[in-house]
């Protein structure tokens, strides 16, 4: 029966890591935009890439 | 299709529509951003959301203020000397394309790191290379593009607004306490009789009082702070009660755990401190892009072009002394009080006053601070400095530096006081009679009725109904600064109501032909006529003639400041404007026309009356059932007898009245024990708003301009003020319902605790119960009574 020393201090151990890597979330500011990083993850680098793509198609028929 | 519109920003074309790559834009500067993008292969702009942008401002000069190192400096926020980052006020951003946009800058200048935007605050923070790029070229990229960002003297102050994040910490760390205290309890409440329990509960315990520490005295020192700040006034506010049975809580069960007596209240100990910091909490949510708290620093402008042996200067506007030249270029605002020198002048102030058409000034007139010039560029010479114009003064006012010394008392507050004795006798008594009955008990059946009777859902009531009211108001455009201002709307019986920009509307005027009728030969040549005037009458008078103008003009053209437009036209001549200019008799005193004569033949003239806004009738006939209703205006009473009309019998009229007039009328009122509410739009309102029980702005944009206020309504809801007012007092009800909800579970508790049968458990389901249902409760009622609005 021992074992529940054991079990309790890496539970609490487990509950105080997650505690401060919160505390440090708040700190660094995470929690002050809820909104902005929604949309931000929206936008696909393949837009840019397929304009690229178009330009250099124009490129190569005036060649 | 048949109406073409922007490809940038969505606007009318007209019928000359500026062409360019198969698309069509309303000016030169949509197509000029247009063109800015596609150059730097950023047209996805377009693609994210259909014309996404807004029309660009002219920068002419503009901003050559940045420049001047030390205004650079105190925008800054972080400067190594090699990299530098600034964090700019957008209004404009509305949409994720914009988001897309500005956080790409560095594809339209090299020298930008990073650009990141905040949304919901409309801000954007630029990190980028001094050796590269600097301030002025940056903030020229961003207008260029139609993001002017909104620099004012009040970013100049280098205020340090540091997030508190306090609250916060205190949340997480009851919730961190509750969670765990409460998963050491169950084995205890489920008194299971195990060898393993009875050799491990004693470390159970032992972790419980640790985890419960930090509770008590970092999460809920607030509550006794508060509480003893209030002893020492002699209040009895909610927050003792509080403090009490926090008190009682953690003493009674240390006492338990460390004589070994029983289990202690720990579990109820954090989940008590945990519920009532989550309602400070919810109770503290505001609204991001809105400021309530602005004075004139926020809308005057950092610097300002200083003319000295004819070169232009840049300083700053704490710097301007008397007998200096200023250059005040188009749209620019006034920052001191000066005479006009050169230059055409039509000053919009309604900053100021609220009214919205710009007043002619000429050569030696004496100009105002917070005036908007509006037809090109002048020179004014300063004969005061930004402390002693005359519009600063009004914050000098003593009204602007008391806190709360108006609030009405809180309702919860109230309800406390009498709680908080009814406890303590209710106590006292039962600890007489155990005394009597069964000595063994008194300690425990006296700590139990101050535990139970703890006003945890009596706290919760108020924050939680009033955060909710909040949220709904602000969905409908009804922004409000804080809870305590829907208590205090509940409780007001007095509407005053300034005139012009508040019962009208800012951007429009209801326009009436009096005399011989036009035909429309003689229409089509006056809009031809005024087609080349930007007086605003011209404007208004030009927009309201539904005929085409001609393609001809005028072959004379003469306009006279202050005076009107001598015209001749398809060998017609015209005089327009004023009676004495045009040699009329003067038919509409004290009120705005304009008078028309066509070949020496008077024909008659056009009156400006002002365009109420819709609803106005109805809302003041709901409004004067249950509150008193005055008018307070700057103007003169030419439109009195309207008014009379339009509104209730009984309404009080105030004309010609000054901003001290109106905020000393309102005191006057506060002397007589009424409860005032102040509606205003301007600045000059500014003082009225402050000084009465709520101040109320009225706002065409809630974004860009508002005094400081408790509320801020936009314009467009003018005909739902009846029924806001109305859903604040269902609240108060709602509050007091859920008052008599939590007395009944108060009861439930007080029925264990005298009796003795309080155990942890009863405790904790109690508890959590009571809370979780008074929370539900306001939350659903609120909802329910605003599904009307």
């Amino acid at each position: 029966m021992e074992v529940v020393y054991i079990t309790i201090g890496v539970s609490i151990i487990v509950a105080v890591f997650f505690f401060i890597v919160f505390i440090k979330s708040v700190k660094s500011g995470q929690y002050e935009d809820t909104y902005t990083p929604s949309v931000r993850m929206l936008f696909d680098d393949e837009l840019v890439k397929k304009q690229k793509d178009k330009v250099e198609q124009k490129e190569n028929q005036q060649e | 299709m048949s109406v073409n519109n922007c490809y940038h920003c969505g606007a009318d074309c007209g019928k000359n529509p500026v062409k360019f790559n198969n698309k069509c834009f309303c000016c030169n500067g949509c197509k000029t951003v247009y063109e800015i993008l596609n150059a730097s292969e950023l047209t996805c702009y377009y693609d994210l959301e259909s014309s996404p942008g807004t029309i660009p401002s002219d920068i002419k000069g503009k901003y050559n203020y940045l420049d001047n190192e030390e205004i650079i400096e105190k925008l800054l926020e972080f400067n190594d000397g090699e990299t530098s980052v600034v964090e700019f006020y957008i209004p404009s951003i509305h949409c994720s394309s914009c988001i897309w946009v500005l956080e790409n800058l560095n594809r339209l200048n090299k020298g930008v790191t990073i650009s990141m935007v905040n949304f919901p605050k409309k801000l954007l923070r630029i990190t980028f290379k001094n050796e590269e790029t600097n301030l002025k070229e940056l903030v020229e990229l961003i207008t260029s593009i139609g993001y002017e960002p909104y620099i004012s003297l009040e970013d100049a102050d280098a205020k340090t607004n540091k997030i508190d994040k306090t609250l916060i910490y205190q949340v997480s760390i009851a919730a961190f306490a509750f969670g765990n205290i409460m998963l050491l309890s169950f084995p205890e409440y489920f008194e299971v009789d195990e060898f393993w329990l009875e050799k491990y509960k004693h470390l159970f315990r032992l972790l419980m009082f640790v985890m419960v520490i930090p509770v008590v005295f970092y999460s809920a020192k607030d509550y006794f702070i508060s509480a003893y700040k209030g002893l020492k006034h002699g209040m009895l506010n909610i927050d003792v009660p509080i403090a009490l049975g926090i008190s009682v809580l953690f003493i009674r069960s240390s006492i338990e755990i460390f004589l070994n007596i029983g289990s202690g209240f720990f579990d109820s100990l954090s989940g008590l401190v945990f519920f009532l910091l989550l309602g400070k909490f919810f109770q503290q949510k505001t609204y991001n892009f809105l400021s309530f708290e602005r004075d004139y620093k926020s809308y005057f402008p950092i610097a300002v072009s200083l003319i000295l042996d004819d070169k232009e200067i840049n300083i700053q506007v704490k710097d301007i002394k008397k007998g200096d030249r200023l250059l005040i270029r188009n749209e620019e605002l006034i920052p001191v009080d000066g005479i006009l020198i050169n230059g055409n002048a039509a000053i919009d102030y309604s900053f100021v006053t609220g009214e919205s058409i710009p007043v002619i000034k000429k050569s030696g007139d004496k100009l105002f601070a917070g005036g908007k010039q509006t037809a090109g560029a002048i020179e004014m010479e300063v004969i005061s400095t930004i402390e002693q114009s005359y519009l600063t003064q009004l914050w000098s006012n003593d009204v602007f530096n008391k806190s709360n010394e108006k609030t009405i008392k809180n309702i919860t507050d109230n309800i406390s006081r009498f709680f908080t004795i009814a406890i303590l006798l209710i106590a006292f008594l039962g600890g007489i009679f155990w005394y009597f009955y069964n000595v063994d008990m008194l300690f425990n059946v006296v700590t139990a009725v101050l535990i139970i009777a703890c006003p945890c859902a009596l706290a919760l009531s108020a924050p939680f109904a009033f955060g909710n009211i909040l949220r709904i108001f602000g969905y409908k455009n009804f922004y409000l600064k804080n809870s305590e201002t829907i208590e205090n709307i509940s409780k007001i019986d007095t509407i005053i109501f300034d005139k012009t920009g508040t019962i009208t509307s800012s951007d429009k005027s209801q326009l009436s032909y009096f005399g011989t009728a036009l035909n429309n030969t003689e229409k089509s040549d006056l809009k031809s006529i005024l087609r080349a005037s930007n007086h605003p009458l011209s404007r208004s008078l030009y927009e309201y003639l539904e005929v085409d103008s001609l393609i001809e003009k005028p072959t004379v053209f003469n306009e006279v400041l202050g005076k009107g437009i001598e015209a001749t036209i398809n060998n017609n001549t015209y005089k327009i404007g004023a009676s004495s200019f045009v040699e009329a008799k003067s038919v509409a005193i004290n009120e705005t026309s304009i008078y028309i004569k066509i070949n020496d033949e008077f024909k008659g003239y056009f009156l400006f009356k002002n365009s109420y806004r819709e609803g106005t009738k109805e809302v003041f006939e709901k409004l004067h059932v249950n509150y008193n209703l005055v008018i307070l205006s700057g103007d003169n009473d030419g439109e009195k007898e309207y008014l009379e009309e339009l509104l209730p019998k009984n309404t009080l009229f105030k004309f010609n009245q000054k901003p001290e007039d109106k905020l000393e009328f309102i005191k006057k009122m506060q002397e007589k024990n009424k409860k005032v509410m102040m509606i205003g739009d301007g600045l000059n309102d500014a003082g009225a708003l402050a000084q009465s029980n709520v101040g109320i702005a009225i706002s065409e944009d809630v974004n860009v301009f508002s005094p400081a206020c408790d509320a801020i309504l936009d314009a467009k809801l003018f005909n739902k003020l009846p029924k806001f007012l109305a859903l604040s007092k269902k609240t108060i009800a709602i509050i007091k319902a859920s008052f008599i909800l939590s007395f009944c579970y108060n009861i439930i508790g007080l029925y264990f605790a005298l009796t003795g049968m309080l155990t942890p458990v009863v405790a904790a389901i109690l508890m959590p119960l009571s809370s979780i249902s008074i929370v539900v409760f306001v939350t659903i009622l609120t909802n329910w009574v605003s599904k009307k609005l």
